[in-house]
């Protein structure tokens, strides 16, 4: 069965629609040991910045009912270390690679976007507008439809002819409205969604579960979340979406894109078992068999309401 | 470096150690689980691997870290405290069940024969010496001092204490636990003076104390970290460490490093546990 997954009018190529979600498989070396990366539809690695960024306080992770909370705060040796020291060891002929940016301001954006796309072995930008813009008192770029616009417009015009992901946070009031806002502002995918805010304390000990006591949640908790959100994105914009949130399976993979996701990232549940993301790449044909859908793309955004 | 494998294997068997015992945070429980050997190229005692259920509960998300206690011809040996509900998933599993396993993973104890080597354990810390002294080919030059709060029957001493020298105590008030922490000084600052090292294992706060009579002593020593871990594979960036300005890589110098594969065995003079562990988390 064919997989494969054009996207930006043949500008990412996929292999198949299912991608590592950042910050959740490294830079894709880590998972070698595990299984053949090229073979992932692209891997989309752990969340970058300008400059090396030591990351947050410990505790970072605590496991939580059906998912976990994290607060790493970006730590990564920074766009420089990653295209000099990570891109070569990369197999980036064989798979897409797609960095993800972090900035605190749309300059940091642009000059991070700058580096990055000029990196051969760069197949595209995912933009996480998740991050605090720093003149916006700490809100996140995508909390406000003009400031998560000119977050993707700084990135789309330093990134030349690679194309820019804009990916979304659940934690707005209106997502639909961002989504227009940051494919006017000529993204070219909308991945969606990033984790969900979140606390989880100790009552031994009195203390959060978190050393910066807040983090995202991620993992199956929130799929239905995540699926509701590309469900509502879907309908309303022409470019693509990447459903991200809770996949652990090759049946998740196809719920997303029975609600419009022209592919999903697979992001808590390679913690869970380094196989996942290779397990439901060697599933997902044997379902669709199973399930009688001989054509993606027409079973893509089927969901009968 | 060891390459690791994933791969499914079968639970033997899985036996309490010792009563269950009262503590300040509930019941604690002491289990060693025995899986058959995985077809593993070679290993090192201080490395651990990633463990679950094949059939875990829908609410699980992570597997859990276990340091490896024995390896033999025949089985895989982990010893492991039930803590919260993914060990207490762990405690219930019995012969014939599957478990995925992931491992070896990290780094690992140094072996020196000729030299006298100081094993300063504490409670469930005790689990990766018993492979340690199976595999040592000088066991003689070997000393262990075991702390804990618990009975010693809730521990695998027996076996221990046949292969070579140790010695137990137990504290039950924090006047007891400082006169362990003094005796683990004394003892450091004898193998300082007689060329020794010294290697330690147990719960973080146990370690810093180590790691500040180390620094102090100037005694070659090793700490096996204990962190909270999701992935084990370097992934995650949540169980990690800060390096010191002896780092072997002076770019990583003063910079954070992942616990599961830069550790969990690190020399002291290598990282910087203040950084990692103010104050008020050391309590």
């Amino acid at each position: 069965m064919d997989l494969r997954v054009s996207l930006v009018d043949g500008r990412l190529e996929l292999k198949n629609p299912v991608l590592s979600a950042a910050g959740t498989f490294g830079s894709g070396l880590e998972y070698r040991p595990y299984g053949d990366i090229t073979q992932l539809g692209g891997i989309i690695t752990n969340g970058l910045t300008l400059r090396p960024c030591a990351g947050a306080p410990m505790p970072r992770v605590a496991e939580t009912p059906s998912g976990m909370l994290s607060a790493v705060g970006t730590q990564n040796d920074g766009a420089e270390h990653f295209v000099k020291n990570v891109l070569p060891e990369l197999p980036w002929q064989d798979v897409p690679v797609i960095p993800n940016l972090n900035a605190t301001n749309v300059d940091d954006f642009s000059a991070l976007a700058s580096v990055l796309a000029g990196a051969r072995g760069v197949a595209a930008l995912e933009v996480n507008l998740s991050c605090r813009n720093d003149h916006r008192s700490g809100q996140l770029f995508c909390q406000n439809p003009v400031t998560a616009a000119r977050a993707v417009n700084a990135v789309k015009r330093a990134a030349g002819s690679k194309p820019v992901i804009a990916k979304l946070s659940p934690q707005i009031m209106d997502i639909v409205e961002v989504a227009k806002a940051v494919e006017a502002a000529g993204a070219d995918i909308i991945s969606c969604m990033g984790t969900v805010q979140g606390m989880a304390v100790d009552v031994v000990t009195r203390r959060p579960m978190l050393g910066s006591v807040i983090g995202g949640l991620s993992g199956l908790a929130v799929k239905p979340l995540a699926l509701h959100c590309v469900w509502q994105i879907a309908r309303v914009v022409q470019v693509p979406v990447i459903g991200v949130g809770g996949v652990c399976s090759a049946r998740d993979v196809l719920e997303f894109m029975l609600a419009g996701a022209h592919a999903v990232a697979v992001g808590t549940a390679n913690f869970s078992d380094p196989d996942t993301i290779f397990r439901i790449i060697r599933e997902l044909p044997v379902l669709c068999e199973q399930l009688g859908i001989d054509d993606l793309q027409a079973f893509r955004g089927s969901l009968k309401t | 470096m060891i390459s690791p494998v994933r791969t499914e294997l079968t639970v033997t068997d899985n036996v309490p150690f010792g009563q269950p015992v009262s503590g300040p945070a509930g019941i604690y429980r002491f289990y060693a689980l025995t899986l058959e050997r995985p077809a593993w190229k070679s290993w090192r005692p201080g490395q651990f691997i990633m463990l679950r259920p094949v059939q875990d509960s829908e609410g699980t998300t992570w597997a859990r870290p276990l340091s490896i206690c024995r390896v033999t011809s025949q089985s895989l040996v982990l010893f492991f405290r039930v803590i919260g509900t993914g060990s207490d998933r762990l405690s219930r599993l019995k012969s014939g069940d599957k478990v995925i396993v992931w491992g070896p993973l990290g780094t690992s104890f140094d072996m020196r024969p000729d030299t006298p080597t100081l094993l300063l354990a504490r409670g469930v810390g005790i689990a990766p010496f018993a492979g340690y002294a199976d595999m040592h080919p000088a066991p003689a030059s070997l000393f262990m001092l075991f702390g804990h709060g618990l009975p010693s029957n809730n521990y695998p001493t027996d076996a221990m204490a046949a292969r070579m020298e140790m010695e137990n105590m137990r504290d039950r008030t924090p006047e007891e636990l400082e006169h362990f922490h003094s005796v683990v000084r004394e003892k450091m600052l004898e193998y300082k003076d007689h060329g020794g090292m010294c290697l330690a294992c147990g719960p973080m706060p146990f370690l810093k104390r180590v790691w500040e009579c180390a620094l102090e002593l100037d005694l070659p020593t090793q700490l096996s970290l204990e962190e909270r871990m999701a992935c084990g594979t370097g992934a995650c960036l949540g169980c990690t460490t800060v390096t010191s300005k002896h780092w072997p890589d002076p770019v990583r110098a003063g910079l954070p490093v992942q616990t599961c594969t830069s550790g969990p065995v690190f020399w002291a003079s290598d990282i910087d546990l203040h950084a990692v562990l103010p104050e008020e988390r050391s309590l």
